[in-house]
């Protein structure tokens, strides 16, 4: 192991800020981008089914249709 | 007459008649000149060394804000269609918007150049090749321009989002074409910079027109 | 002949790609997840310090990651754009909206990760050397794309548009990188490289490598669980669709 203490370990020999600045915002992003990409799926989904419901199945409305 | 001269005589004569196309480049090109020194502060010796990037980046905005003009007019009356239907090349119909854009938008700032490199205290032949360098630059920057123009045609805030695609594109042009006019003022010549950004012309001219008749194709149907 | 392009072709329809996106996504996504934890933990808990920048150099473990992923993503968008262009396909245009947003994001790390190296290292936030300013630049490209393809409403014009200006922007990349490089040499910028050291240690090598197989992997599976939504949206009056909702019911 390199690190002699948990401390030394966050304090990263002074460049602390630098380092965890930069994890940091790269887990915060690419977590952002998932949870994202998932509400935005959800919600699709969501929206799309509310509309099926409301305007009705192409198959209904397919079995009225006269030539 | 041909197709593409009747083109190019149809929009100088439509600018013409209006005059502000051609005003409003040039008028933007002087303010933004003048405006640098205001902020940067009167010191000749810092204003000669900005000179040639203020002037060029300048020249690069003020042809970039009349792009937005350069198809939107004749797509909202109808002629636009006319010339993607047309039996004429497209391209080549293009290639004559674009020339006629340049010389109504590109040229003129080539000719008040040089009025604008003297109150940036730069000598003659970095004058000289400034003005070679925007006789160059111009013509590329409106050719990479109507690329984006035909891109963004009747699109919501073309103006923003045209900047935005159309100003990584631009960056080899003023880095040679500013960079021309500084290796001139450092005694290193410009020949190489000024061989670039015409090789760059070149290709420019061969291959924005058909990117753009292809935007257009995408815009209109 | 026939049969291979029919297997190439058969995913060619957004029904069939979703099927196959969402059954490779959760796969892509557990390696990916595997790889980066393997890669973290050789970058941080056994490459050692590095001679001259000390610990500050772990910063490269998310970096250059960043930034390949940056480069290679906007080289997938404009091969997915040739190939859109080409056979004029639905799902070339959905590919790129779905890569766009990632890479736009890598390249925005890049630049920050960038920044906080520089300034221990150089003392500046920022430093016009050759590589972070193209990469400012690229970052651009993916802002302009990502415009243009929301600006349209009309989907199929917003994405051959979007594949225009993606095949644009991907033949000016190199232009504009020498035409960079050249500026940066000339002025005498900063001649410090990002990548400092001549020969790296193996072990920070190795974790920098996990780590960048990790990022593209989850640029893989989160443009194919991207990809998905797009699908249902644009293919909403598809039967195939109605019956994918109903089944399904919440889950994903």
């Amino acid at each position: 192991m390199i690190w002699n203490s948990a401390s030394e370990f966050w304090a990263m020999g002074g460049y602390g800020l630098y380092v965890w600045g930069s994890f940091g915002v790269t887990a915060l992003l690419m977590g952002g981008e998932v949870i994202l990409a998932a509400r935005h799926h959800q919600r699709t989904r969501e929206s799309l089914q509310m509309q099926a419901t409301t305007i009705g199945s192409v198959q209904d409305t397919a079995k009225d249709w006269q030539p | 007459m041909n197709p593409y001269m009747a083109v190019i005589r149809r929009d100088v004569s439509l600018a013409l008649r209006r005059k502000n196309e051609v005003m409003t480049s040039v008028f933007f090109f002087v303010v933004v000149a003048s405006l640098f020194p205001l902020g940067i502060g009167p010191e000749m010796n810092t204003l000669r060394l900005i000179a040639p990037g203020v002037l060029w980046v300048g020249a690069l905005l003020a042809s970039m804000l009349s792009l937005g003009r350069l198809f939107s007019s004749d797509h909202q009356d109808g002629t636009l269609e006319q010339m993607v239907l047309s039996s004429a090349s497209l391209p080549g119909l293009v290639g004559a918007k674009i020339l006629a854009h340049w010389l109504l938008s590109g040229l003129p700032l080539v000719v008040v150049s040089p009025v604008l490199a003297l109150q940036f205290d730069l000598n003659a032949q970095a004058i000289e090749v400034l003005m070679a360098s925007l006789l160059l630059g111009t013509p590329l920057l409106s050719l990479i321009g109507a690329v984006g123009a035909a891109l963004t045609l009747g699109v919501r805030g073309a103006d923003v989002l045209l900047s935005l695609l159309v100003l990584p594109l631009y960056v080899p042009a003023l880095v040679f074409g500013a960079g021309a006019v500084q290796a001139q003022t450092a005694g290193l010549g410009a020949s190489a910079h000024l061989s670039i950004l015409a090789a760059m012309l070149l290709v420019a001219a061969v291959f924005s027109p058909w990117a753009c008749a292809s935007a257009l194709r995408v815009a209109l149907e | 002949m026939t049969r291979h392009s029919n297997v190439l072709f058969r995913f060619a329809a957004p029904q069939a790609f979703y099927g196959l996106a969402g059954r490779l996504w959760p796969w892509v996504a557990a390696l990916a997840t595997v790889l980066g934890a393997w890669g973290l933990w050789m970058g941080m808990f056994v490459a050692p310090a590095d001679f001259q920048q000390g610990q500050a150099y772990r910063i490269i473990f998310v970096h250059v990651p960043a930034s390949w992923m940056s480069m290679i993503i906007y080289l997938a968008m404009a091969f997915w754009a040739l190939l859109g262009l080409t056979f004029n396909t639905r799902l070339s245009g959905m590919m790129n909206r779905a890569l766009a947003p990632t890479g736009a994001m890598f390249a925005f790390l890049s630049l920050w990760t960038g920044a906080l190296w520089g300034k221990p290292m150089w003392g500046t936030w920022w430093v016009w050397d050759a590589r972070l300013t193209s990469e400012l630049i690229l970052f651009f490209l993916y802002l302009g794309f990502i415009g243009l393809t929301a600006s349209i409403d009309d989907p199929r014009r917003a994405d051959k548009a979007g594949g225009l200006l993606a095949l644009v922007g991907a033949i000016n990349v190199p232009v504009i990188y020498f035409s960079v490089r050249w500026w940066n040499t000339l002025h005498q910028g900063a001649s410090v490289s990002v990548t400092q050291g001549s020969s790296m240690a193996q072990t920070m090598l190795w974790a920098m490598l996990l780590m960048a197989m990790s990022f593209w992997l989850y640029a893989i599976a989160i443009a194919l669980y991207r990809i998905r939504t797009l699908i249902l949206e644009r293919e909403k009056h598809a039967l195939w669709v109605e019956a994918e909702l109903r089944s399904e019911g919440g889950a994903s």
